[in-house]
């Protein structure tokens, strides 16, 4: 929405009311607009996102989610079109945020190297970082695994260990790009979990994901992309229940699109 | 027949008793190309590093002639030398020609390019996977270039040890600017070269047994390392 619409939408949408004291909240796109060599991959995309819940963005593979996901981090410029993070640009915004994509890399290290590499990014001094790695990798489960080499972890230990990386020093934000794409559903469940919690310490989710069940699990606001454009952002208990948009109503009743 | 296994028995037996003359060949080989690769790598590792991290108009190009120059001819890189260092060169007053001096500067310059183009492929692939996590946790270049090189250091050290194989390896160079002199630049290759023209079999084939050990072990050894960090970090 543009800024002359936010009122209204905070009518609207209690529940997409700015928390005053998150320092990157709300979240505004302005006909956002993103295209690769002609090729247009976002389409005046505008939103205002005040909550510092769960935002999930949903949507078919191709709609645009990992390049919303990506802009949003500051990865990729927009081509045209204006992001903020409260006072803040996308690029100022970025040192408060830590992103998951959807395959993690991971050092060739052990697991308890992949924490300690951010601590030492991010000049935490040296005496506090034990103790900040020993609670990340309790956070995870991996407490056992420290030592071992992060590639040869499973796919689930290995999402959950990029989360734990990512949430070290919890960031105001966190972006995660289908995070549970290819795991069994006991992964699913543990990293969604993790999710969870980190959202109850305080930190902001934004995530994108196709799988209908578990944004109705996580979502605390729907943003549902199609084609390359916003079709509805509304609170997860109005868009599930009875979506405005046509398209996103076929959508939940698991109409395949294309 | 008789003649070669006599050969043979005769050089196995200088190895075995450790032959002062042969050792010493040996001991000058590894000086002079363990020398000539720590200085190459002092120069080319960086310079692979930011030919693979920083765009600059031509660079392809460089990446294209560092490619080329693993091919460098060592006879060629022997006579470019020789004539810098000839007393009518260039650098001729420095005295240098026929000194293991001149031997480590013309393997250098075999080796630099091999070390050059392995590493900078290394960083660079390793450069295209870490890239965007790097950037969302904020490194600078600094730690960005510490992170793919701590990474990436099997795969470097590999390179190293092909650019050791083929300094300890060629013989052209060290021929041409080396001179083969008793006591003073004799190496391993010079030496199985001449004393096989001069017919003493012996020395010729202990040192091609040794120099063949060398070189299976160093390429051995480069294998294990990359394949041991492959399955142990993946």
């Amino acid at each position: 929405m543009a800024n002359g619409a936010r009122p209204a939408e905070k009518r609207e949408h209690p529940e997409l009311a700015a928390a005053n004291d998150h320092p990157l909240l709300p979240l505004v796109a302005r006909q956002l607009r993103f295209g690769i060599n002609g090729r247009r991959i976002i389409r005046n995309i505008s939103f205002w996102i005040g909550s510092s819940g769960r935002t999930i963005i949903l949507g078919p593979n191709g709609a645009g989610k990992t390049v919303l996901l990506r802009l949003c981090h500051g990865l990729i410029q927009p081509t045209s079109g204006q992001l903020s993070w409260g006072d803040l640009s996308v690029a100022e915004a970025r040192a408060h945020q830590a992103m998951v994509p959807q395959r993690p890399v991971l050092l060739r290290r052990s697991v308890a190297g992949n924490v300690q590499h951010v601590l030492s990014v991010k000049r935490i001094p040296r005496k506090q970082r034990p103790e900040l790695v020993a609670a990340a990798l309790e956070q995870a489960g991996l407490t056992d695994l420290a030592s071992r080499p992060a590639r040869t972890l499973s796919g689930g230990q290995q999402q959950r260990l990029a989360i734990a990386r990512a949430c070290v020093l919890r960031p105001a934000v966190l972006l995660l790009d289908e995070p549970t794409t290819n795991l069994d559903p006991a992964a699913v469940r543990d990293v969604e979990e993790m999710i969870l919690a980190v959202g109850a310490a305080g930190t902001k989710i934004l995530m994108t994901t196709h799988d209908i069940a578990q944004a109705r699990r996580l979502a605390s606001d729907v943003m549902f992309l199609n084609d390359r454009r916003l079709l509805e952002h509304a609170s997860a208990a109005e868009f599930f229940s009875s979506p405005k948009d046509p398209v996103a109503a076929r959508f939940l009743d698991g109409e395949l699109l294309g | 027949m008789n003649e070669f296994s006599s050969a043979i028995g005769a050089a196995l037996s200088m190895i075995v008793t450790l032959d002062p003359g042969l050792v010493e060949i040996v001991l000058l080989s590894l000086r002079i190309s363990l020398s000539a690769v720590i200085i190459a790598s002092v120069f080319a590792l960086p310079l692979g590093a930011l030919i693979a991290l920083q765009p600059f108009p031509g660079r392809r190009g460089v990446i294209v002639l560092l490619n080329a120059l693993m091919g460098l001819p060592p006879v060629v890189v022997g006579l470019m030398v020789y004539l810098l260092l000839s007393r009518a060169g260039p650098l001729g007053p420095l005295g240098l020609l026929f000194t293991p001096t001149a031997m480590v500067i013309a393997q250098s310059i075999i080796v630099f390019p091999i070390i050059a183009a392995l590493s900078r492929q290394t960083i660079a692939d390793l450069h295209e996977e870490y890239d965007e996590h790097l950037r969302s946790i904020g490194c600078t270049p600094l730690q960005s270039v510490v992170t793919l090189i701590r990474d990436g250091r099997y795969r470097l050290l590999t390179g190293i040890m092909a650019g050791f194989g083929r300094a300890i390896a060629e013989v052209g160079a060290v021929l041409i600017v080396g001179g083969n002199i008793q006591h003073s630049t004799r190496v391993m290759t010079t030496t199985i070269a001449l004393e096989t023209s001069k017919g003493n079999l012996a020395l010729a084939l202990g040192l091609g047994l040794i120099l063949v050990v060398l070189a299976l072990g160093v390429n051995g050894t480069a294998l294990v390392i990359s394949d041991a960090a492959q399955r142990r970090y993946g």
